[in-house]
């Protein structure tokens, strides 16, 4: 059983959110106490909370301190802050570590190299691999979601074989097509939205990852397991008619 | 009900208070950056404080009216007119069909909100009006209005509003009274911002943390509803080390390896993997949303038990005047 310490988990993040913080370093276990805290949240949250957003090793809680100092009780504080931090620590402590929730596999399909993904061939040269072993290693792995940021939908992901890391482009694309699979150093993710950046290309999938005004709007969640399967450019193009 | 839009001048966009729940899957809060005037705005119309209003930036929009409206405009001073007339701000306005509404450019702050009795007729997205320009969702079809956009405007439907209707069109004149906001709001070149401390405040050479304190830093022209990058003595770290991205939000000063501070303002990302040195006090946000590029910030450390109760200072200054309309509307003869 942990034990934690309020003023050493818990910090003001001005003066409508705040931090805890569950560890320090990117792992499985960390990410199950984020995601099972903020279930817990959702569950029993409190007047005045907002929403809980969960990174590799924190969950952020924003609150509406206006809402939080009108629901106050006689026995309460006055601070927002130390009622919410009070809530969110009372939960923390009977914060059971074993899993929750079955965790979702998406599989998201995916064409390597070509047009699909311009910098496959850097990505295989840089490593010294054929083409053919970087998408055998990237599609082998089974990924986990940590987090959702950036843009909507986009994942961060843990999990990739560090036999394709490859560094970020020296100078960023100015737009990257939505659906692109990139590469940047051990990190791997999915672009939902045609937006500039630096990462290696090395596949496109017809996937949707942001998807309003549906509920949830994205494909991806934080706790999900994928796993990216290679398709051809014909199944590509079948997969955009099925959708549309 | 409607208005054209006969230039959209250099941003204008509907904003409400934000989308609120979904910043887990990635999807931003956005909404008015200054929230005291969109509310003042809304409750001079007889409106929900939340509802959809325009957010006009510093210069160039005109609208016609192709009926007659009851509206209000707050925020920053982009002289207004009507029809080549002063148009009062802080105060309901009444506006016949035909006339056009002509923005100017700023003389005080940096943006004009502008409510129209019975809101802006535009689907909630996720549970908000608000404009996303980046995931082009929101606001009027995801983007920023355009020359020719015919914007549906709501019917006025509550009791405040009738009241307003009534008492201008008998009298055909503006109200001779308005709201004094100034203890909420002002519109300096030059203004001390006050800030909490950051996750990684003291993983900053002492030598920048009084820097920080101290110094004057300027916004530069890279200021927009995203962030604001600052311009002064560059910060550094005590030493190097790997951040990983966490929840940020409105008002979190980052510091990147540059040294150049960056202010996360209302269209920011849901999470940042930059050092915090500080974060923003809520009442302040406002002000800083209403301050120009080459506008010069000082920043000065609060608790967050100060920042807590000037929070609510202001909660209750606002509270003042929404009794204070009610009795304008319903009271008065």
């Amino acid at each position: 059983m942990t034990s934690y310490n309020i003023n050493e988990c818990i910090q003001p993040l001005g003066d409508s959110a705040l931090v805890i913080r569950l560890g320090s370093e990117i792992h499985p276990s960390t990410h199950q106490k984020v995601k099972n805290l903020s279930l817990l949240l959702e569950k029993n949250s409190f007047t005045g909370f907002i929403e809980a957003v969960p990174s590799y090793t924190t969950l952020t809680v924003y609150y509406n301190p206006i809402e939080v100092f009108q629901s106050r009780t006689a026995s309460n504080s006055k601070s927002p802050y130390k009622i919410v931090s009070e809530h969110v620590f009372h939960l923390l402590k009977n914060l059971r570590i074993e899993d929750i929730k079955k965790q979702r596999i998406v599989k998201i399909p995916v064409v390597y190299g070509g047009d699909f993904g311009p910098d496959l061939d850097y990505v295989a040269n840089y490593n010294q691999l054929t083409r053919e072993e970087v998408i055998h290693i990237h599609s082998a792995n089974e990924y986990l979601v940590y987090m959702i940021g950036f843009a909507p939908g986009f994942p961060f992901m843990g999990g990739m074989d560090e036999r394709i890391a490859t560094p970020r482009k020296d100078s960023p694309r100015l737009a990257i097509h939505p659906g692109s699979v990139g590469i940047a150093g051990k990190q791997t993710g999915v672009y939902p939205l045609e937006t500039p950046g630096g990462w290696q290309i090395i596949g496109r999938t017809p996937l949707a990852l942001f998807l309003p005004p549906s509920s949830p709007p994205t494909l991806l969640q934080a706790g999900d397991r994928i796993r990216f399967v290679p398709i051809s450019e014909k199944e590509f193009e079948e997969y955009k008619e099925l959708k549309s | 009900m409607s208005i054209t839009v006969l230039h959209p001048g250099l941003l204008a966009t509907i904003q409400d208070l934000g989308r609120f729940g979904s910043q887990k899957y990635g999807v931003i809060v956005g909404g008015a950056m200054d929230a005291y005037s969109l509310r003042i705005a809304n409750m001079l119309v007889g409106n929900e404080e939340n509802e959809a209003v325009l957010e006009l930036t510093i210069l160039g929009t005109s609208i016609q009216f192709e009926s007659d409206h009851l509206v209000a405009i707050t925020g920053g001073d982009l002289q207004p007119t009507i029809d080549g007339e002063t148009a009062p701000m802080w105060r309901p306005i009444y506006i016949r069909k035909g006339s056009i509404l002509k923005f100017k450019s700023a003389v005080s702050g940096c943006r004009a909100y502008l409510a129209f009795a019975g809101g802006i007729e535009v689907p909630k997205i996720m549970g908000s009006k608000s404009t996303y320009l980046r995931a082009a969702i929101g606001g009027f079809n995801g983007r920023a209005l355009q020359k020719g956009d015919k914007l549906l405007v709501g019917s006025p439907n509550s009791n405040i509003s009738h009241a307003f209707i009534n008492q201008l069109k008998r009298n055909n004149e503006h109200f001779t009274w308005s709201i004094n906001f100034t203890q909420l709001l002002s519109f300096p070149n030059s203004f001390t911002i006050r800030f909490i401390r950051g996750s990684e405040y003291e993983r900053f050479q002492v030598s920048s943390q009084q820097t920080f304190q101290t110094k004057q830093y300027v916004i530069t022209t890279q200021a927009d509803r995203m962030g604001y990058r600052l311009d002064g003595e560059t910060l550094q770290l005590s030493e190097q080390f790997d951040l990983l991205s966490e929840g940020v939000t409105y008002g979190t000063i980052q510091v990147p390896s540059s040294g150049q501070p960056i202010i996360l303002m209302a269209d920011r990302q849901t999470t940042g993997g930059y050092p915090k040195i500080g974060q923003v006090i809520t009442a302040d946000l406002p002000i800083l949303s209403q301050m120009q590029p080459l506008s010069k910030i000082f920043f000065k450390e609060a608790t967050l038990e100060k920042a807590e109760s000037l929070l609510m200072e202001k909660e209750n200054i606002l509270n003042q005047i929404a009794s204070g309309i009610v009795i304008k509307a319903l009271h008065e003869h």
